[in-house]
């Protein structure tokens, strides 16, 4: 367990004492923000259209969720793009390889510790939302599930992520695929704007976007929550095998 | 201690490591000697189970590289090539981290720091960045994560390469004062360096096991002396008396006397030919002269290959 944690610490850090940490943070602090002002001016809109106050929750909290799911996508191959491709190109993989440790600590450190970047990004959104509770007075219930959501969903592309830097001893080439992959499981979903049976359901249940809508929404369903824990399972699994595999080709 | 048989390893369809077998006991520090691509760097990486042999059986400390990998990995300090440091870390976080992920902790690892930190001399440079450090230095951190946790076996790849005249000298004391304590492994393709370490050599080239043995008798085959055994038949106490007086005949080593048949080991004195001479002076002593053959042949041969390609790369580097 300590050596899970000297793992996660050590990726923590390594983000911190470089750009990548300030980067991904001021990328998310601006849109965020950006988002939260949209929201917002709407809100006001629709108030005076109402004559009276409108839903807090429904035209500021959950838009501004659901966009943040979205950037999620976009920002997620950045964090995991150097996990393993950086340490297998300056060869401190064969200190990790060759230490008394297991492949699951290697793995469950390297995640945490992507995660743990992750969930300051999340900080930064509650911050971006955090004057939305002090001048007015939503639901806080619906915001701890789409927080639950967004941990969940974050997870599972770390851990995806995670397993593309596995492939690869070049950190852009491990972004770019997990860029692509992103968009892809964002997409998926536009399946069901063709048709709405069969296959196009199959794989719009792939999407990660159909899933965190839900959780955005204040929704909280154990299928969902399901789905991206196997898949968190699924990209640990694929790191695991191709760790192995590392070993038996190279 | 360590025990390596009949190993091979393949990339692909090349062979970097074929069928090679070798034993290192307790407390012995042998060098591993070879020219570049030799595939010490890949028979190393095997015995700290970071890659699998493609056959063969390796095993440390009688635990198998491939069935108890985590035994295996407890006992064994590993400086590789490169030395797996994090440019962003201090040193001293670095070997916090090292020790951690090597299972110590607490007061246990920061004393096992300080003891690590003096003995290879990077005490002074705890708070500094590595990537400020001179390649010295990283070699140096290296090799105090490999003896951390204070590890039975040392397995250490080219532990003086990029250092300085002193640097190396001081290295190479540091790793003669470990042996006893720790058995080792360390690779180089410099001679003098296993002549000035090490106890045992194991020298592949290609891939291949193409000799192992003590130093000493490295040495003389260096200087262009040679062994030969002799194999007669009759009184072997007389037959080494005329043995030792024949002209260039340094040394008579008696290594079988049974039932009127004995062995000897003779070693010639510089740059002899004694072959011719020692066949006579047993045929004409009365002895029949069963056997006669260069013993470990091939040794100066493959020193000869060593040396010219380590002469022919300084020359390409040169240009
Ligand atoms: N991952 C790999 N894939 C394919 N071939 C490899 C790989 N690693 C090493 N080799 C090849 O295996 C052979 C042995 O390499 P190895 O690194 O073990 O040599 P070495 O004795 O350590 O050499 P040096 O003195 O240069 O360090 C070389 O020909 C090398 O090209
Ligand atoms: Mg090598």
């Amino acid at each position: 367990m300590s050596n899970i944690l000297a793992i996660a610490q050590k990726e923590i850090k390594s983000y911190f004492v470089s750009p990548i940490a300030y980067a991904l943070l001021g990328i998310y602090a601006l849109i965020c923000g950006w988002f939260s002002l949209i929201a917002i001016a709407n809100f006001i809109e629709m108030s005076q259209m109402q004559q009276g106050a409108a839903d807090l929750n429904g035209y500021v909290i959950a838009p501004v969720i659901a966009n943040a799911g979205v950037l999620s996508l976009f920002l997620a191959p950045m964090i995991t793009m150097r996990l393993f491709a950086e340490e297998k190109r300056m060869g401190t993989i064969e200190l990790l390889i060759t230490s008394p440790i297991t492949d699951l600590e290697i793995i469950l450190g390297k995640w945490l510790g992507a995660m743990g970047m992750y969930c300051a990004m999340l900080l930064i959104k509650l911050l971006c939302l955090s004057f939305v509770f002090i001048f007015g007075n939503p639901d806080y219930r619906p915001l701890l599930t789409a927080y639950l959501g967004m941990f969940l969903q974050g997870g599972a592309l770390l851990s995806i992520g995670m397993f593309v830097s596995n492939t690869t001893r070049n950190q852009i080439v491990a972004g770019t695929v997990m860029f692509g992959l992103s968009l892809l499981m964002w997409t998926f979903d536009w399946a069901t704007t063709f048709k709405s049976d069969g296959w196009a359901k199959v794989i719009s249940y792939l999407s990660l976007t159909s899933h965190f809508n839900s959780f955005s929404r204040g929704v909280l369903d154990s299928k969902d929550a399901i789905y991206f824990i196997s898949v968190i399972l699924l990209g640990m699994f694929l790191t695991a095998r191709s760790l192995e595999s590392l070993r038996w080709r190279s | 201690m360590i025990k390596v048989e009949g190993v091979s390893k393949r990339y692909a369809r090349f062979t970097a490591v074929d069928n090679v077998s070798f034993e290192v006991e307790k407390g012995q520090i042998v060098g591993f000697l070879g020219p570049n691509g030799a595939g010490k760097t890949t028979t190393m990486r095997m015995l700290t189970c970071f890659l699998p042999p493609s056959e063969g059986k390796a095993s440390v400390a009688g635990f198998d590289v491939l069935e108890q990998p985590m035994e295996v990995k407890k006992r064994i300090g590993y400086l590789p090539e490169t030395p797996p440091l994090y440019p962003e870390m201090e040193v001293g976080e670095y070997l916090q981290f090292a020790g951690k992920l090597k299972r110590l902790s607490g007061a246990d690892l920061a004393k096992r720091i300080d003891e690590v930190a003096q003995k290879t001399n990077v005490g002074d440079v705890l708070k500094k960045l590595i990537v400020k450090l001179s390649k010295g230095y990283r070699q140096r951190v290296g090799l105090a994560q490999a003896l951390l946790h204070n590890p039975e076996v040392l397995i250490l790849d080219e532990p003086t390469s990029g250092l300085d005249p002193k640097q190396i000298l001081e290295t190479r004391q540091l790793i003669k004062g470990l042996a006893g304590d720790h058995t080792i492994i360390l690779s180089t393709h410099i001679l003098p360096e296993v002549e000035q370490t090490c106890e045992r050599v194991v020298i592949i080239s290609k891939g291949k096991l193409v000799a192992t043995d003590t130093v000493e008798n490295l040495t003389n085959r260096m200087r262009g002396s040679e062994s030969i055994g002799v194999e007669i038949e009759g009184d072997v106490a007389g037959c080494r008396e005329k043995l030792e007086k024949v002209d260039g005949v340094k040394k008579v080593v008696v290594r079988e006397d049974k039932n009127g048949r004995g062995y000897f080991e003779i070693e010639s004195s510089e740059g002899k030919n004694i072959r011719a001479d020692v066949a006579r002076a047993v045929v004409q002593g009365g002895f029949n002269l069963t056997e006669l053959k260069a013993v470990g042949m091939s040794l100066e041969d493959v020193f000869l290959q060593l040396t010219s390609t380590e002469a022919k790369e300084e020359k390409e580097e040169a240009k």
